[in-house]
């Protein structure tokens, strides 16, 4: 029998804490779902709890957090460490927003793997998901 | 990890593998589908549809809740819409449940439609043998939305709740054209919104001539008209009871076993349609397509000529 194969990336997007900042958050949300893919949106006040356990419910391929008023040398972090946790290091984590550069070590050291900060154009982004999910889905095949 | 056997443990991580294999047409995902199987069939499905915006994520919300407070593990498939013309799609509904995110006994997925029309995605029905085979009691499945041709969903679950709101003119038409007819439960919800007697009267008339109707009517069941405000989480526990309800009428007049059988069956016949035109498609004669293009050749004509071809050489 012949399947045929449709494989749309899945990411999960949220933000941590008492963030209200949802202006970056919207943007990315809809930049990814004109570029294909599908987009689970979990909404605002997640801990790294809820958004391990939803990554999990929801076998995304990328969990990406925007987040804007700092909190996130920490729950970044606690986010990456939960996830390896479960099992599911395997998936790509972003960040996006307000993210000091002399923060970045930190959180590469920590596994975030890529942070996009104010004024990154979404085709950027939107190339660098497609680029990683071309090379997974190689390694896959 | 081998997924079929985690799962039937009620390993999460197994599960959600699992659906995104059945989701993405990926052979593991009929193999392991193809294990769990067997141990499928005790869950009760229950569907809850309605047009966007009346309140269907959020009255899921608290009926798991109310699910939960009953001692009862719950799973959900909440289906969103996906872009026909990228593919892409925003997966939203979770946001109104998140207060069970971390709950080990609820699990929630969202999927998106994927150019399936009718208000269900492709694979629901296989997301709901897996939270079956993971153990869950129920399965909650939150439709699109749409209005008028949702009413796959009623093929697929148990039982199925209808959700109308108070202000919506035309939603009433949409429930008249099938919707009426097929809900087992009819729920108001926004009752603490204008407008909400009138809807009330609306829902109440039809589901008076639905119990006229010899076709339309049972004897065993005639469908209750509930209010519910599910931003408050009043009528829950009324909903939850009425749910009840109508499993054990199913279980008692043995219907439930066989609503079932008939979904199981159905499936076999779509997947199989599903193959056969592909694999039509896929093996078409270009030059009788272009004949047709040209018109040299009738339509009709075309298609004698391309399922004769095809018989002679399946490849299926
Ligand atoms: C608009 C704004 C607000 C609005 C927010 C409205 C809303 N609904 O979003 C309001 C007025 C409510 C607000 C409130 C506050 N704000 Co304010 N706000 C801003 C401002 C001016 C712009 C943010 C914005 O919308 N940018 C536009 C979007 C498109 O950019 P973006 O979010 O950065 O997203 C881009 C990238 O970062 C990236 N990206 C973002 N997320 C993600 C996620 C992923 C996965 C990826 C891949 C990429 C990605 O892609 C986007 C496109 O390029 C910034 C200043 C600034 N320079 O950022 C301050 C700023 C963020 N706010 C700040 C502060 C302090 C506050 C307040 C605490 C109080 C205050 N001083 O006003 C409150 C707290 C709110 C709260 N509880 O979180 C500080 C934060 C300081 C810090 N982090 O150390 C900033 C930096 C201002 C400053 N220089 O002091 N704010
Ligand atoms: N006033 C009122 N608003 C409600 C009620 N239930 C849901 N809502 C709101 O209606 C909007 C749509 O709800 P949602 O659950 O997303 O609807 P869905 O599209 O049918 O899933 C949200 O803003 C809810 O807060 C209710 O009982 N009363
Ligand atoms: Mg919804």
């Amino acid at each position: 029998m012949t399947n045929t194969h449709q494989r749309p990336l899945r990411i999960l997007l949220a933000k941590l804490g008492m963030d209200t900042h949802t202006v970056g958050i919207t943007i990315i949300a809809h930049a990814l779902r004109e570029a294909g893919m599908e987009v689970i949106f979990t909404g605002l006040k997640q801990t790294p709890e809820m958004v391990a356990a939803a990554a999990i419910q929801e076998d995304v391929d990328v969990v990406g957090i925007s987040t804007l008023s700092a909190g996130h040398t920490r729950n970044l972090p606690k986010l990456a460490r939960l996830l390896r946790e479960a099992g599911a290091g395997d998936k790509l984590l972003l960040a996006g927003g307000v993210i000091p550069e002399e923060d970045r070590p930190l959180l590469e050291e920590a596994g975030v793997d890529r942070t996009f900060t104010m004024g990154s154009d979404t085709r950027d982004i939107v190339a660098y998901l497609n680029e990683w999910w071309a090379q997974q889905l190689a390694a896959d095949a | 990890m081998d997924v079929a056997k985690e799962l039937l443990k009620g390993t999460i991580l197994a599960g959600a593998r699992a659906i995104r294999w059945l989701d993405d047409g990926d052979p593991r995902g009929a193999r392991s589908l193809a294990e769990i199987f067997p141990h499928t069939g005790k869950a009760h499905i229950i569907g809850i549809t309605g047009p966007p915006g009346a309140g269907k994520s959020t009255l899921v919300n608290a009926l798991i809740s109310e699910q939960r407070r009953r001692g009862r593990r719950v799973g959900v498939i909440a289906i969103d819409p996906s872009s026909p013309f990228t593919g892409g799609a925003i997966l939203g509904d979770r946001v109104r449940m998140g207060k069970h995110t971390l709950d080990p006994d609820v699990f929630i997925r969202s999927i998106g439609t994927r150019g399936q029309a009718g208000g269900l995605a492709r694979s629901t029905h296989d997301a709901c043998l897996i939270l079956d085979a993971m153990g869950y009691d129920l399965v909650l499945v939150e439709t699109v939305g749409v209005g008028q041709d949702e009413i796959d969903v009623v093929a697929l679950a148990h039982t199925t709740v209808i959700v109308g709101v108070p202000g919506l003119g035309d939603e009433i038409q949409a429930v008249k054209a099938g919707l009426m007819e097929a809900g087992d439960l009819f729920v108001i919800n926004k009752a603490d919104r204008d407008g909400y007697e009138d809807t009330y009267r609306q829902f109440e008339l039809m589901l008076h001539l639905r119990a006229e109707s010899k076709a339309l009517s049972s004897e065993h069941w005639s469908p209750p008209l509930l209010r519910a405000v599910a931003v408050k989480d009043e009528g829950i526990a009324e909903i939850v009871d009425a749910i009840d309800q109508h499993k054990a009428m199913l279980q008692h007049t043995g219907e439930f076993g066989l609503r079932s059988a008939q979904r199981e069956r159905e499936q076999a016949l779509t997947l199989t349609c599903t193959e056969i035109m592909r694999s039509i498609r896929r093996n078409a004669d270009p030059a009788i397509l272009s004949a047709v293009e040209k018109r040299e050749m009738d339509p009709y004509r075309a298609s004698q000529l391309l399922i004769q071809n095809w018989q002679k050489d399946p490849d299926i």
